[in-house]
């Protein structure tokens, strides 16, 4: 028999913080440049150089606290972490262990039994390490990351499918590069994540084994390995076999994880609190101030997108996957309150031609867009020729007001002049004419678009439609009624 | 070669002389040269002596007084510095054969203050490695010899900067003390050694031993020498982040001559004396100081520090807890000594510790590693930090009662090189009345206050509250003109007396 196994997941996720100082000295924090140019005693760990904590980062963190909902601590401890590696420059790494910045937070997220509350266990600030590049030649240390602060954000084990972490972790993804504390760039490292997995009968109070999974690179690569790993487990329990508890590597390209080392080669870190560090105390008013510095969140925007302007989920899905989408969009919306149309011409028309980084630089600004809805809105120009003037806006930068007057593209809504303009195209074409009155009907399509092509598509197209059909009804000689 | 004469008695007047023109810092750093040539050879004293760069600085100085320039407090005044501050462009060792190769770049705090406030740095002075040791003789290099009596140790860990101001090769000198590394050489060699308040003065740049305990501070021939070095390194630092705000005290070598000790209340503690292990020497010649405070107005009287007898037990598991911590950097990878092919990256780790440390260094690394491991850290490191709590109160209650805590510095005068090199424990208990002072973070001095029959120098260690150095210095500036112990000359540096 099978029994039905559920899986118990927490991760794990180390976030660079978005801080132009490393954590403990004055060196800059920008990815890659020349190897170890970025350094000074202090992040090299020279015999008698001190750490100095950053407050920037210390705000910074305290931002995510913010925005994952945690408890902060008034006093902190920082602690020594110790193990030897080439590029840890110290032989330990300074980090918070007994007492973190943040606690006891919590995350939303959309399952497919509805929202779910994930618990954050601990957020703590700690140092990155150096960069180990091995070549053929030897190993080769870079310390231009040694030091780049960092927060570790700690779930609590609430996860119970692949499909789940993966939502919390692109939950986690999307607000930490919303409130623009990390850059979330996965390649580079500046958002990484370890998966603690163990499975246990369904309905069963106990935790089972559990092994930790390293080297998760893309969201698809989480989910592949923690499926694997409950599929692993369930096997080895299946056959009548203990899980060992131990660090296993996703193997990518294979396809599965590998044991990296066992609990009795678990390193034996040493920690103890930092004597050259005094504690950390932080006052209501820099929480405070961390609080009112938040952004919305994206999914209080949706649901506000949803339920105050009436767009479609999918649409404020859209709308909130970059923050300065967002901005753009919002700073439109002050310009002219049609939060549908605004949201239809950025998503498809300008989204189409620029990506969003570049929407800050584009020619099309939210003030321009807003002036073009409202222009279609108020019937100045047709739908139609809104893409003509959009396409002018585009190339040239200008206003859509002085396109649609320079270029004469204001809609023509006059009856007379659609009459006539009418009227001279079913004289034009006399064969079509006849056709028409025989029964087929589907040449009236033909006289539409030569109404439009003869007026360059400035004649308000539900007026045409009413003129053309009362010229064509079969009471011909009816006389005008405007 | 006959040494020539040291030209001053006191960093002050050798000071005052060169601001004057009466001198120029050249001459006197030439004398100092001189005397290092001929006595350090038999002393061993120094590690590096940079000719080079106190001949340049004693230049600048004099050719800033030609040109009427102002010149800093310590403007031309030849000084020593412990191996363990960092120097930038000049090699520093930490007595260690890890380190001896190793030049930093950057200057400590306290030696960049110094540069600032005009001194000429001589070189730099040898050490017990990486300052755990009370004989000097754990220097990877050679041990020094005390100028009272070439076959003893001078103490340890700072026994170089003790043994450079006693024999007269230097005005004056840095050590560091973590737990009694400063004072005992200063009692052994027959010099004033202060320990300041924790927080009081910058510990970047000091190759840190126990960042917890570690304070930088001088070694002087006299009281008001130590408050102008004092003053000079002392005050915050923005890059020690455990630097204190508080003010320094101004104008600290202006203690008043034959000053009175009435309103002040001394105490010394009933658990010290007697104690096991207490020369009777040093216990006459503390009661005799104790008589001699009286006799200056003070109120002496008797209080009590329960938990000192666990102070050297909870010293060794902390010192050696952050020890081997903060030697874990020395890994071969970045600086300092390197096993040639190291065929693994463990192989490249364990050879080049096991070759770059010495003996002393591995077994307190070992130690604190032991007392931080998973399953011992409750047991030892935990507890220890739980006695060290009990140790503060004890001293915060005894100053509730008084201002001024008096005991021995050592237990002993200074023993003979080699005597304890093979029982590690009787070294350690070398300082039984200087750890609680590291452990509670207050100032600590020695000064002279009497020799043994063997005419060897006895050290008195006074203690104040955290921050009040300028009162330990009043009292002990005060004592020393009362007891006239001070102006003794070892037999090396005899023939210095102007
Ligand atoms: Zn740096």
């Amino acid at each position: 028999m099978s029994l039905t196994w559920e899986a118990v997941i927490g991760l794990e996720v180390h976030c660079q913080l978005l801080v132009p100082q490393k954590l403990f000295c004055g060196c800059p924090t920008t990815f890659g440049g020349v190897p170890n140019a970025r350094t000074c005693p202090v992040c090299l760990g020279l015999p008698g150089a001190l750490p100095v904590l950053s407050r920037e980062a210390v705000a910074c963190a305290l931002r995510v606290g913010a925005a994952l909902e945690c408890v902060t601590r008034a006093t902190s401890i920082f602690a020594r972490k110790h193990y030897f590696y080439p590029d840890l420059p110290k032989g330990y790494q300074i980090t918070q262990y007994e007492a973190p910045l943040l606690e006891f937070g919590g995350l939303d997220i959309d399952t497919a039994t509805g929202v779910r509350r994930i618990g954050i266990r601990r957020i703590h600030m700690e140092e990155d390490a150096g960069k180990s590049i091995h070549t053929d030649a030897g190993t080769l240390v870079d310390l231009n990351r040694a030091g780049v602060p960092l927060v570790e954000i700690v779930s609590d084990p609430d996860l119970r499918s692949a499909d789940e972490a993966v939502a919390y972790l692109k939950a986690l993804h999307e607000i930490v590069r919303f409130i623009g504390v990390c850059d979330g760039n996965m390649e580079e490292g500046s958002f990484r994540c370890d998966a603690n997995v163990s499975i246990r009968p369904a309905g069963s109070p106990v935790l089972g084994t559990r092994t930790e999974l390293k080297n998760l690179n893309t969201f698809k690569g989480v989910h592949r390995a923690i499926e694997y790993e409950i599929a692993r487990h369930a096997h080895v329990l299946e056959e009548g076999g203990a899980v060992v508890q131990e660090t296993r590597l996703w193997d990518d390209a294979a396809g599965r994880t590998r044991a990296m080392r066992g609990k009795e080669d678990a390193h034996d870190y040493r920690y103890f609190p930092e004597p050259d560090l005094p504690p950390l105390r932080v006052d209501a008013d820099e929480i405070a101030a961390a609080r009112a510095s938040l952004p919305p969140l994206p999914a209080e925007i949706r649901r506000r997108y949803v339920e105050e302007l009436g767009l479609t989920a999918y649409d404020a899905g859209v709308l909130t996957s970059e923050p300065a989408l967002v901005r753009w969009y919002e700073t439109a919306l002050t310009h002219h309150r049609n939060a549908k149309g605004l949201c239809n011409w950025l998503t498809t028309e300008l989204l189409g031609r620029v990506a969003v980084g570049e929407l800050e630089t584009c020619p099309v600004t939210p003030a321009g867009l807003a002036e073009l809805v409202a222009l279609i809105d108020d019937g100045t120009i047709s739908g139609k020729i809104a893409k003509t003037v959009f396409d002018g806006m585009f190339e040239s930068g200008e206003s859509p007001g002085t396109l649609v007057e320079t270029r004469g593209l204001r809609q023509v809504t006059d009856t007379a002049a659609i009459e006539a303009a009418v009227r001279e195209v079913l004289e034009a074409n006399p064969t079509q004419l006849a056709q028409f009155r025989a029964g087929k009907v589907t040449v009236r399509g033909f006289f539409v678009g030569q109404i439009m092509r003869r007026t360059g598509g400035t004649l308000n197209p539900a007026r045409v439609n009413e003129v053309l059909d009362r010229l064509l009804a079969p009471t011909d000689n009816r006389p005008d009624e405007s | 070669m006959a040494p020539p004469p040291l030209p001053f008695a006191s960093l002050r007047t050798a000071r005052a002389a060169i601001a004057t023109g009466e001198a120029s810092s050249a001459e006197v750093t030439q004398a100092c040269l001189g005397r290092i040539a001929a006595l350090d050879p038999d002393l061993g004293a120094f590690l590096t002596v940079d000719t080079e760069g106190a001949m340049s600085a004693a230049a600048a100085v004099d050719a800033a007084r030609a040109a009427g320039k102002a010149l800093g407090p310590l403007a031309g005044v030849p000084l020593a510095l412990k191996d363990n501050l960092s120097t930038r462009g000049l090699r520093t060792t930490c007595g260690s054969r890890m380190l001896e190769a190793y030049v930093p770049g950057f200057d400590a705090t306290v030696v960049s203050r110094l540069r600032r406030a005009g001194a000429v740095i001589l070189g730099k002075v040898n050490l017990d490695e990486f300052a755990m040791g009370s004989s000097t003789e754990n220097s990877a290099f050679h041990p020094t010899r005390n100028p009272w009596d070439p076959t003893r140790s001078p103490g340890g860990s700072s026994g170089g900067s003790a043994a450079a101001v006693a024999a007269r090769l230097c005005f004056g000198s840095l050590g560091s003390d973590t737990g009694g590394s400063i004072r005992q050489p200063a009692a052994f060699c027959g010099v004033v050694g202060l320990k300041p308040t924790y927080g009081r003065v910058s510990r970047f740049g000091l190759v840190a031993f126990a960042s917890s305990l570690d304070q930088v501070g001088p070694l002087s021939f006299d009281v008001r020498d130590a408050a102008v070095l004092f003053g000079a390194i002392a005050g915050h630092d923005p890059a020690d982040a455990t630097s204190a705000l508080s003010d320094v005290p101004l104008d600290l070598g202006q203690l008043p001559e034959g000053g009175r000790l009435r309103g002040v209340r001394i105490g010394w503690p009933r658990e010290y004396l007697p104690a096991d292990g207490l020369e009777p020497a040093v216990a006459a010649a503390v009661r005799r100081a104790l008589d001699t405070l009286g006799a200056l107005g003070a109120e002496v009287v008797p209080v009590s520090l329960p938990h000192a007898e666990h102070a050297i037990a909870t010293y060794y598991v902390i010192a050696t807890a952050e020890a081997s911590s903060n030697l874990a950097r020395f890994d071969g990878v970045r600086f300092g000594h390197r096993a040639a092919e190291a065929a693994t990256l463990d192989a490249l780790y364990s050879r080049s510790r096991a070759e770059g440390f010495g003996l002393e260094v591995a077994r307190r690394i070992l130690l604190g590693t032991f007392a931080l491991s998973a399953g011992y850290h409750d047991a030892f490191y935990a507890k220890a930090n739980q006695v060290r709590a009990l140790i503060r109160a004890d001293f915060e209650s005894a100053f509730g009662e008084v201002d001024i805590l008096v005991t021995p510095t050592s237990p002993t005068t200074a023993f003979a090189l080699g005597e304890r090199t093979s029982d590690p424990v009787r070294m350690y208990l070398a300082d039984v009345f200087t750890t609680a002072c590291n452990l509670a973070g207050l100032p600590g001095l020695s000064l002279p206050c009497g020799f043994d029959d063997a005419g060897l120098p006895i050290g008195l260690q006074m203690m104040a509250r955290p921050f009040a150095e300028a009162e330990l210095l009043r009292v002990a500036a005060a004592f020393e003109d009362a007891a006239g112990v001070v102006g003794r000359r070892p037999p090396a540096a005899a023939e210095a007396r102007p």
